[in-house]
C-alpha cells in the first residue's frame, strides 16, 4: 500500500515541474497528436467534405488575370490507418485492380513506382482519379464521391510506403502480392 | 534439525527476525518489495482497481441498451467498451486478484515465511501491472481493442481492424500471460515443497489444493492463448504472416481452437480458487470438518483435467463433424458431475454443521443459490441443438454471468470479509457487509435473469443497440435498473473497506475460529509470518490446542531461511535460503515494459525487447557472495 | 404482487411470440430444439428447487435451535451421521450421474434428428453469403437461368425443406432465425451447410449472431414462408429483369442511379448496373425492410437512407453521395418502383 501512496505522492509532487516544463510535454503531445489522426475512425465524413477539393492540383500557373495563388491541398486522410484500410478495399470494389493489378499495372501503369507520369503527391493523385488523363483512365469524379477518392489516394500513397508504415496494414486477406518483385519490374 | 516442545507465544528473536525479514522503506524500496504479503496486497488493490474500471465500462453498456436505438454510445465506442471490459474482467481482475488471494494465503496455510522465488514473484506484479496500464493507455490513443475480448481474425485480422487497438490486446496477454506462469510456477513449489512438517497431501488446506490446481492449469493453458494471440494473430497484424489468413492457406478456425483450448480452461482458472474459498468458510462457519474432503479433492483435479476437453463447446455452431459434436457434448457434461459433487459434500456439511451466519456465509449461499443456477444452464448449453440457439445469444450471456459472478466473484467477497481481519487486523463492519450482500445479490439477479429470456427471444450478443418492438425493451431496462443497483451495492462495498480500515474492531489472530494455519499467524501477520515455523499433525491444526504446537528449532534467523520439505509426506528435507529484496525485477519489467510497447509498432523494438530484458536479468542474477547470507 | 407480475408475464408473452424467438417455433428444426429445452428447463427447475430446499433446510435448523451435537469442541458430528451424510451424497451423486448421461443421450439423439444428414428429398436449395453489413441471397438451380439473386430477404415455401449453403464475403458471421433453426456460422472459405422448414406461413425475423464488426447490430434479415402457390408467384416474378420506367420521373431517376456512385456497387438486371459490392436492388421495390432489416421499406425511409446512410447506421460501406439538386425524388421513384 504504501507504493501506492508512493507513487500518487511523487505525482504530485512533480505535477508542477511537469507542467512548467514545456520542452518535455511538446514531444509527448505530438506523439499523443500524432497517435490520435493515426487511430481515428470517423464513421461520417464531414458533409463539406463532399465537394471542395476537386480542383485539388492546378497543373500550369497559367491563368486569365494572371498568376493565382493557390493553397497547398493535403489529403484529409494522410496517415489515417482506417481510411488506408478503407481505400485497399474501395480499390477492389472500383475494380482499380481491373487495369492496375494490385499495384503492379497491366491494362494501365504499375502504381508501385517512384516516377510519376502525372505526379506523385497526393494533390495530383487525387486530380488524376477525380478527372482521368488521356489514354485510358477514366474521370471518376462524377461517380465516386470525394472523401473516397482521398481514401483510395491515402491507399495508393501507402503502397509507395508513402504513408507512416504504423498505419499500414502488413497484408490483407488476399493472395499475398509479392511488392518487392513488383518494384523490380516496374523500374526495368 | 532440532524440534522442541515450546510455547507458541515465546517470542524469542523476533526482533532479529523482524530484521531480516522487513521490507525495504521508501520510494524505491517499495519498488523492491519482494514479500509475499505486500505483493499479494498490491495484486489485489491493483486487480480491484481493474474491477472498478471494468464495472464502469459493464455500467455503460447497459445504459445505452436501456433503451432501443439508443444514441448514447456510437457503435465503434460500444465495441471499444465492451471489448475492454471483457479483456478487463477476465485478463486484469478474475485471474490476477485469484493469484493475489493465492500469493497472500498459500505461505500462510502451509506454514512457511514467503513464496518459493520471491524476486520472480515480484516480476510477475509488475509485468501484470504493466500489462494493465499498457491496455488503458490506448485510451489516450484512440488505440483500444474493438474486436472482442476473443479477437477472432479475420476480423480482428489487418484488414479489418486497421489501427494498433488489436495490437495493444494481443501484446497486453503478453504481459498478464508471463504474470500468470510466474505466479502458477512459485505456488506450486511452494505447494509441493515447501509446506510445514507433517502436512502430508491429505492435510492441504481446500484453498491451497484449488491453488495447486489452477497453478498447473495456468501452465498448460496459458501458452496457447499466447500462441494465438502473440505469435499468430500479432504476427499476422505486424509483420504479415498468414497464420489465420484463408487466401493463403491459413485458417480462422485454427485460431479459434487455439484460443478456446485456453479459453475453456480459464473460466476454472477463475473459479477454481473460488471454490478452494467456499470450501474454507464452510468448513469455520459450520464449524466442522469439511464432509467429504477427499472426494473434493479429486473433483477440484477432475476440474482441471475435464476443463482441457471442452473447448469446442465454444464452438458448435461453426459446423462440425457429428462425432466430435458427441463426444464434447459428453464431456461438457460430465464437468457438472464434478461440481455437482462439491455441492452436494458443501450441503451435507451445511446440513450438519452449527452455522454462524456472518457476512461471509451470506456470500456462500448467494453463491450457492447463484451458481446452481448458473451451472444448471451450463448443462444446457452443453447440449449441442440447445446451444446452436443460445451460443451467442444473451442467454450465454446471463449464463457466465450467473457462473462467474456467481462462481467466483461472490466467494471472493465472501472470502475477502473473511479473510479481511488477517489482511488488516481489524474486522468489516457486519452490518454494512450484509447490507452489501443484500444489494449486490438483488441486483445482480435483476440484472442477469431477464437476459435469459431476452436470449431465447433472439437477442444476440456484442449489439450495440436493438429495434423496438422486438419485446426486449422491458428486460434490457430491468438489466440497466439491476447494473445501477450492483453499482450502488459496490459503493456500500468500497465504503465498508474504507471504513473498517481504519475504524473497524480490532480482529485477534482468528477471530473466526477457523481451522487452518493462517490463522496461527498475528492479524496482520509480521513479516516473518511465524515466530518459529509450525509442523501439524492433521488438517485442522488451529483447531488444536495451539499452545502445544509443535514448532521447527534450528532455522537462521539472521538471513531468509526457510524450510523445504518433501513432496508428498512433507518431512524436513533440506534449509534453503531465500533472495532478499531486489529492484532488478522492476528493471527488467521495465525494460521488458518499453520494448514490448515498441513491438506494436514496429518489429524492431523486439530487439530492443530483448536487450533491455538481457540487462535487467543479468544484474537479477549476478552472482553475490557470500550468497545472500548476511543480513 | 399482482402489479408486479403482470408486466413480467407481458414481457414473457411478448418475448415468446416474437418474430425472432426461439420459444415460438415454426419449423420442425426449432421445434425439437424446444422440446429439448423443455425437458432440460424442467429438470433443472427440479434440482434447484432441491439444492435450495437443502439450503433452506440447513438455514433452518439453526433458526429453530434444533440441539445439535457440541461442534464447537469437537468440530465432528457422530459417526453415525457421517455415514448417512454419506450415504446420501454418493446417491445424490450416481442420479445426477445418471440423468446427464439420460441427457446426453436425448441431446445426440435431437443433434442427429436436425442435421443435415436427415435432410428429405426434394429440397430448395438457396446460398447465403454474410456481408458487412448484409446478406447476399442466391436461389440455386441447375437451369443457370433461372438463378435468382436477391438479399436480405429470403422467401420459401412452406412445408419444403430449404437447404442453406452459407458462406461469408470478408469477416465471420452467423445465420440465425431462431423460429426455425439454430445458428450456422459462415465462414470465408468454408461453405457450411444446414437445412430449414417452415411448418407454417409467416415472417420469421433473423439476424446476425457472430460479432462482425460496426453494425454487427443491424444486420438483420427476414425469412418469409409462404404457401408454395404464392412463392412459385414471387418466384416467376424475381426472375424477371426489372421494370422498366414508364414516366419520365422514373426514366430520370433510373439516369440519376446510372450516373452517380449507385452504379459502381449495385446490379439491377436489365440496366447496365451490375456492382456486385451492395445488395442486388432488381426487385427493390417489393422487398419489404431496407438497410439489412433496419428500417421499413417506405419511401421517406429510403430518403433519409440515401442522403445520409452514416446516421441510420453509422459505420456502414454505404458512401454518403452528394445528389444535385431535384435528383432525389425521380431516385426514390424509380427505386420504389423497382417491384
Amino acid at each position: 500500500m504504501r507504493f501506492f501512496a508512493g507513487a500518487l505522492w511523487l505525482l504530485g509532487r512533480h505535477a508542477e515541474r511537469f507542467s512548467n516544463c514545456p520542452r518535455m510535454c511538446l514531444p509527448l503531445a505530438l506523439i499523443g497528436l500524432t497517435a490520435c489522426s493515426r487511430e481515428r475512425t470517423e464513421l461520417r465524413p464531414v458533409p463539406a467534405r463532399t465537394a471542395i477539393y476537386n480542383n485539388a492540383a492546378v497543373e500550369s500557373d497559367i491563368h486569365p488575370g494572371g498568376v493565382q495563388p493557390h493553397t497547398q491541398v493535403n489529403n484529409p486522410y494522410e496517415g489515417n490507418a482506417q481510411a488506408i484500410a478503407d481505400g485497399g478495399r474501395l480499390f477492389d470494389w472500383y475494380n482499380c485492380s481491373g487495369c492496375h493489378a494490385h499495384g503492379g499495372g497491366g491494362i494501365g501503369p504499375p502504381l508501385i513506382k517512384k516516377e510519376w507520369i502525372y505526379g506523385g503527391e497526393s494533390a495530383n493523385l487525387f486530380d488524376t482519379i477525380e478527372k482521368g488523363r488521356p489514354n485510358g483512365m477514366p474521370s471518376w469524379g462524377s461517380r465516386i464521391p470525394e472523401d473516397q477518392v482521398w481514401k483510395l489516394v491515402a491507399y495508393v500513397r501507402s503502397l509507395n510506403q508513402e504513408e507512416p508504415k504504423t498505419a499500414v496494414p502488413p497484408r490483407s486477406d488476399t493472395i499475398e502480392q509479392n511488392t518487392a518483385t513488383l518494384q523490380n519490374g516496374a523500374t526495368q | 534439525m532440532n524440534s522442541s516442545k515450546t510455547q507458541f507465544a515465546e517470542l524469542q528473536q523476533t526482533d532479529e527476525l523482524e530484521q531480516t525479514w522487513k521490507e525495504p522503506k521508501g520510494f524505491l524500496g517499495s519498488l523492491a518489495v519482494v514479500g509475499h504479503k505486500e505483493i499479494g496486497k498490491r495484486y489485489i488493490v491493483t486487480a480491484f482497481i481493474f474491477l472498478l474500471l471494468g464495472g464502469l465500462e459493464a455500467l455503460l453498456m447497459r445504459l445505452q441498451l436501456a433503451f432501443p436505438e439508443n444514441t448514447f454510445l456510437d457503435p465503434g465506442r460500444y465495441n471499444q467498451i465492451f471489448t475492454t471490459h471483457g479483456t478487463t474482467m477476465m485478463f486484469l481482475f478474475a485471474v490476477p486478484v485469484m493469484e493475489g488471494m493465492g500469493i497472500y494465503l498459500v505461505p500462510l496455510m502451509v506454514g512457511t515465511r514467503n513464496v518459493a522465488f520471491p524476486r520472480l514473484n515480484a516480476f510477475g506484479y509488475w509485468m501484470y501491472l504493466a500489462g494493465g496500464l499498457f491496455l488503458y493507455a490506448g485510451t489516450f490513443f484512440h488505440a483500444l481493442p474493438d474486436a472482442g475480448w476473443f479477437a477472432y481474425p479475420p476480423l480482428s485480422g489487418p484488414q479489418f481492424s486497421p489501427g494498433k487497438g488489436v495490437d495493444v490486446w494481443a501484446q497486453m496477454i503478453t504481459f498478464t500471460e508471463v504474470s500468470a506462469l510466474c505466479v502458477a510456477v512459485e505456488l506450486i513449489v511452494t505447494i509441493l515443497r515447501m509446506r510445514a512438517p507433517g502436512m502430508t497431501l491429505n492435510r492441504i488446506p481446500m484453498f491451497c489444493w484449488s491453488m495447486l490446481v489452477q497453478s498447473f492449469m495456468i501452465i498448460f493453458a496459458m501458452p496457447a492463448v499466447m500462441i494465438a494471440s502473440s505469435v499468430m494473430l500479432l504476427n499476422d497484424r505486424t509483420i504479415g504472416t498468414h497464420f489465420v489468413n484463408p487466401a493463403e492457406g491459413g485458417d480462422p478456425l485454427l485460431y479459434q481452437h487455439i484460443f478456446w483450448f485456453f479459453g475453456h480452461p480459464e473460466v476454472y482458472i477463475i473459479f477454481l480458487p473460488a471454490l478452494g474459498m467456499v470450501s474454507s468458510m464452510i468448513e469455520t462457519f459450520s464449524r466442522r470438518h469439511l464432509f467429504g474432503y477427499p472426494a473434493l479433492v479429486l473433483a477440484l483435479v477432475a476440474n482441471g483435467f475435464l476443463a482441457f476437453g471442452l473447448w469446442v463447446h465454444h464452438m458448435f455452431a461453426t459446423g462440425l463433424p457429428q462425432v466430435g459434436e458427441a463426444y464434447f457434448t459428453a464431456a461438457s457434461m460430465m464437468i457438472a458431475i464434478t461440481s455437482g459433487v462439491q455441492i452436494f459434500c458443501w450441503l451435507a456439511t451445511l446440513c450438519t454443521g452449527r452455522l454462524r451466519t456472518t457476512t461471509a456465509l451470506h456470500f456462500v449461499f448467494g453463491f450457492i443459490f447463484i451458481f446452481v443456477l448458473g451451472g444448471l444452464t451450463g448443462v444446457m448449453v452443453a447440449s449441442i441443438p440447445f446451444d446452436l440457439q443460445a451460443h451467442d445469444t444473451y442467454f450465454v450471456v446471463a449464463h457466465f454471468h450467473y457462473v462467474l459472478i456467481g462462481g467466483a466473484l461472490f466467494p471472493l467477497f465472501g472470502g475477502f470479509h473473511y479473510w479481511f481481519p488477517k489482511f488488516t487486523g481489524r474486522l468489516m463492519d457486519e452490518r454494512l457487509g450484509k447490507c452489501s450482500f443484500w444489494i449486490l445479490f438483488v441486483g445482480f439477479n435483476l440484472t442477469f435473469f431477464p437476459m435469459h429470456f431476452l436470449g431465447l427471444g433472439g437477442m444476440p450478443r456484442r449489439v450495440y443497440t436493438y429495434s423496438a418492438g422486438m419485446g426486449w425493451e422491458l428486460p434490457n431496462l430491468l438489466a440497466t435498473v439491476g447494473a445501477l443497483t450492483i453499482a450502488v451495492g459496490g459503493i456500500v462495498f468500497i465504503a465498508n473497506v474504507m471504513r473498517s480500515r481504519r475504524h473497524g474492531e480490532i480482529a485477534d489472530p482468528n477471530p473466526w475460529e477457523g481451522a487452518s494455519l493462517e490463522w496461527e499467524a498475528a492479524s496482520p501477520p509480521k513479516s516473518y509470518n511465524f515466530p518459529r515455523l509450525p509442523a501439524v499433525d492433521n488438517l485442522w491444526p488451529a483447531w488444536d490446542d495451539i499452545s502445544k504446537r509443535t514448532v521447527i528449532e534450528g532455522l537462521s534467523d539472521d538471513r531468509r531461511e526457510i524450510l523445504i520439505t518433501s513432496l508428498n509426506a512433507a518431512e524436513p528435507h533440506h534449509r534453503h535460503t531465500l533472495p532478499k529484496p531486489s529492484i532488478w525485477p522492476f528493471v527488467t519489467t521495465l525494460g521488458l515494459g518499453i520494448g514490448l510497447t515498441g513491438s506494436v509498432i514496429a518489429f524492431s523494438w523486439y530487439y530492443v525487447a530483448a536487450a533491455l530484458g538481457a540487462i535487467g536479468f543479468i544484474g537479477w542474477f549476478w552472482p553475490r557472495r557470500p550468497l545472500e547470507f548476511t543480513s | 404482487m399482482r402489479r408486479c407480475t403482470l408486466p413480467f408475464l407481458f414481457f414473457l408473452a411478448n418475448i415468446a411470440f416474437g418474430q425472432q424467438s426461439a420459444l415460438d417455433p415454426a419449423g420442425p428444426q426449432a421445434g425439437r430444439i424446444r422440446s429439448l429445452e423443455s425437458l432440460l428447463f424442467g429438470i433443472s427447475v427440479v434440482i434447484f428447487v432441491g439444492v435450495i430446499g437443502t439450503l433452506a433446510v440447513a438455514l433452518f435448523r439453526r433458526r429453530r435451535g434444533i440441539q445439535q451435537e457440541p461442534l464447537e469442541s469437537t468440530h465432528r458430528p457422530s459417526a453415525q451421521t457421517e455415514r448417512k451424510l454419506l450415504v446420501v451424497v454418493s446417491s445424490l451423486s450416481a442420479v445426477s450421474l445418471l440423468i446427464l448421461f439420460a441427457l446426453i443421450v436425448v441431446s445426440v439423439v435431437t443433434g442427429r434428428e436436425i442435421s443435415i444428414k436427415s435432410l428429405p428429398r426434394d429440397s430448395l436449395v438457396v446460398e447465403v453469403t454474410g456481408n458487412q453489413w448484409w446478406w447476399s441471397v442466391r436461389y440455386l438451380d441447375d437451369n443457370t437461368q433461372r438463378i435468382i439473386v436477391t438479399a436480405n430477404e429470403i422467401h420459401i415455401p412452406t412445408g419444403r425443406p430449404v437447404v442453406i449453403k452459407g458462406t461469408s464475403h470478408d469477416v465471420i458471421h452467423s445465420f440465425w432465425v431462431p423460429n426455425l433453426h439454430g445458428k450456422r456460422d459462415l465462414i470465408p472459405s468454408r461453405v457450411n451447410t444446414e437445412w430449414i422448414q417452415a411448418d407454417r406461413p409467416g415472417r420469421f425475423r433473423g439476424q446476425c449472431a457472430e460479432f462482425c464488426g460496426l453494425q454487427h447490430a443491424h444486420m438483420a434479415f427476414w425469412v418469409i414462408a409462404e404457401p408454395p402457390a404464392q412463392f412459385e408467384a414471387w418466384r416467376r416474378q424475381q426472375l424477371q429483369p426489372a421494370a422498366e420506367p414508364s414516366d419520365p420521373v422514373r426514366l430520370r431517376g433510373q439516369q440519376v442511379f446510372l450516373n452517380n456512385a449507385c452504379v459502381l456497387c449495385h446490379t439491377i438486371q436489365g440496366t447496365t448496373a451490375a456492382g456486385q459490392n451492395g445488395p442486388d436492388l432488381t426487385h427493390f421495390g417489393s422487398r419489404q425492410t431496407i438497410a439489412a432489416g433496419t428500417l421499413p421499406n417506405t419511401i421517406g425511409n429510403l430518403g433519409g437512407w440515401i442522403t445520409d446512410p452514416q446516421t441510420v447506421k453509422p459505420g456502414n460501406h454505404m458512401p454518403q453521395v452528394p445528389l444535385a439538386p431535384g435528383d432525389e425524388q425521380p431516385l426514390l421513384a424509380y427505386l420504389e418502383g423497382l417491384k
